[in-house]
């Protein structure tokens, strides 16, 4: 394993890739499972958002689509809000061409780097195996479709405090996270196929530009920088949940409009 | 002027080991440039292949200290004054002696791609398509088909899957021959059943070697295996086409709600 002639530093950037997502994955387990610290007057922390319930401590109704938590779910599930919707990010991101990426290379070492040898394989089946699932990318493209939506949908909540229109750090923070997201979704390569680049032609059959032409040059040129919106966007999901959680705790102040 | 140490693989397919050279060298010289150096003084019988030294031929692939690369257009200053240069040969076909391997097998998966077949001139005789319908595909075309991509990736190198997997550089041509505005053959099937789609695991290092700067993962494997995905794993986008897209139901619809408007 590991066996390689290269002599340069090849595991850098596996290692560092590694290293970031794995500190976003404890960061987001730890504040998926805590159930607490999501709300903080009109910001919702995107990681409980859709809000279907508030938690069991009765916390977030303002935000809870479906009222208080129910009785029938059962005692095993962990108490907090995040459980039921937190998977659905999470399967975008999972079976997404870039995350694929490097996770088969950090934390698969399939390969660990360009001509490195990785874990010796009897029967290497690629995506034809069980990864054969990562076929249904464009299914969870659809989902993160409608998160930018709802994630809007609490920015634009984020404008209003009792009623009263004003604006926050908070807001401001909330209102970015679905355009960094918006960024990463408009330049999947799923989205990139569907939206045009699935045609043999484009200007067939009068020879004159289609939307569908203009609009598959503007993804492809998303899609060119999609690993840097992928990034861009998970580490600022982080950052909004960890804002709302600060000021929830009253260990930071949010400026504000409203006099907080 | 200055003396650098170059470590080249010499032998056969029974074996070999690396000879250690000293070379007097210059200013701007490239790999290719040591190997006939070498060639001159100190080995004329070191067995190498290269043509036109300009980084077109596609030729001179090697492996420069373990990374795969065109021996002519990789230059001296890229590595660290005292680091010692190694030559490989590109690991994943045979050898036939020292740095020349047996690449032939590419030749075989290029073969079994069905060709391209256009549809029906226009009734001048002419084929017509506009520019904007094959930028995609001229992309595509750079290649010039130094097999680094083939050698680099992981499934060829490292699995041996050979039987399995036509490898990124075909890959590519096929791309280019299914995103071709006059091409009418489907090779859909083929791509996921004979030239194997689905072994790649778009860890991007044919991308990455790639001297011409080809986006093959991003620009021609990604869109196949989605071509893939709407043919064998999307079966609401079949039946959504199914219905609206060739059926006379669609225009049933679209008319009668032009005539609710109405
Ligand atoms: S992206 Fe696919 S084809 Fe390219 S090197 Fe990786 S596995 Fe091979
Ligand atoms: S795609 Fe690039 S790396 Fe592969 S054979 Fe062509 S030029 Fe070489
Ligand atoms: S490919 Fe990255 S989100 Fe679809
Ligand atoms: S000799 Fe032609 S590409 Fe190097």
């Amino acid at each position: 394993m590991l066996a390689t002639q290269r002599t340069d530093k090849w595991w850098i950037e596996p290692t560092l890739t590694a290293f970031g997502f794995l500190c976003f994955v404890i960061y987001t387990t730890w504040r998926a499972f805590s159930g607490e610290n999501f709300v903080a007057d009109n910001y919702l922390s995107p990681f409980y958002s859709p809000l279907l319930f508030e938690n069991p401590a009765g916390h977030g109704l303002d935000h809870s689509w479906f009222g208080s938590w129910p009785t029938w779910v059962p005692n095993w599930i962990p108490k907090s809000p995040a459980i039921f919707i937190l998977i659905f990010p999470l399967s975008f991101r999972m079976t997404c061409y870039y995350y694929r990426k490097f996770y088969y290379r950090s934390f698969f070492l399939s390969p660990p780097a360009c001509a490195v040898e990785g874990i010796k394989q009897k029967n290497y089946k690629g995506e034809t195996g069980f990864l054969i699932i990562q076929n249904l990318h464009r299914y969870t493209l659809y989902i993160a479709l409608l998160y930018i939506l709802i994630l809007y949908y609490d920015g634009y909540h984020g404008l209003f405090r009792d009623g009263t229109f004003g604006i926050g750090i908070g807001t401001i923070i909330l209102l970015i996270n679905p355009t960094l997201l918006a960024f990463y979704a408009f330049g999947c390569h799923a989205f990139r196929h569907l939206i045009g680049g699935k045609e043999d032609c484009f200007t067939c059959p009068a020879g004159n530009e289609k939307i569908k032409y203009k609009a598959w040059k503007k993804v492809s040129l998303l899609n060119s920088k999609h690993m840097l919106w992928a990034w861009a966007s998970m580490i600022w999901v982080a950052l909004t949940d960890l804002y709302v959680m600060l000021v929830s705790k009253g260990v930071i102040t949010d400026l504000n409009t409203w006099n907080n | 002027m200055s003396e650098r140490k170059f470590s080249v693989w010499k032998g056969t397919p029974e074996g070999g080991k690396l000879h250690d050279y000293s070379i007097e060298v210059d200013k701007g010289m490239v790999v290719l440039d040591v190997v006939h150096e070498i060639q001159k003084l100190h080995d004329s019988n070191l067995a190498a292949r290269w043509n036109c030294k300009a980084g077109k031929c596609g030729s001179c692939s090697v492996e420069i200290n373990g990374k795969p690369k065109l021996g002519c257009m990789t230059r001296l200053n890229e590595y660290g004054e005292d680091e010692t240069i190694t030559i490989r040969p590109i690991k994943t076909f045979p050898i036939i002696k020292d740095l020349v391997t047996d690449v032939s097998w590419n030749y075989e998966q290029n073969k079994k791609i069905a060709p391209f077949k256009p549809r029906e001139r226009d009734a001048d005789g002419n084929h017509r398509f506009m520019q904007r319908d094959v930028d995609r595909v001229q992309e595509f075309r750079k290649c010039i088909e130094c097999y680094l991509c083939q050698n680099v990736c992981h499934v060829l190198r490292d699995h041996e899957k050979k039987n399995k997997f036509v490898g990124p550089r075909f890959m590519l041509r096929l791309a280019s021959l299914e995103m071709h505005p006059l091409d009418t053959e489907n090779r859909i099937e083929d791509i996921k059943k004979e030239y194997g789609s689905g072994m790649c695991n778009i860890t991007r290092c044919c991308t990455d070697v790639c001297p011409e700067h080809i986006q093959i993962t991003d620009n021609a494997i990604i869109p196949l295996k989605e071509r893939v995905v709407d043919e064998y794993y999307d079966p609401f986008m079949k039946l959504y086409n199914k219905i609206f897209k060739k059926s006379k139901l669609r225009i049933y619809i679209i008319k009668s709600y032009l005539v609710t408007l109405r």
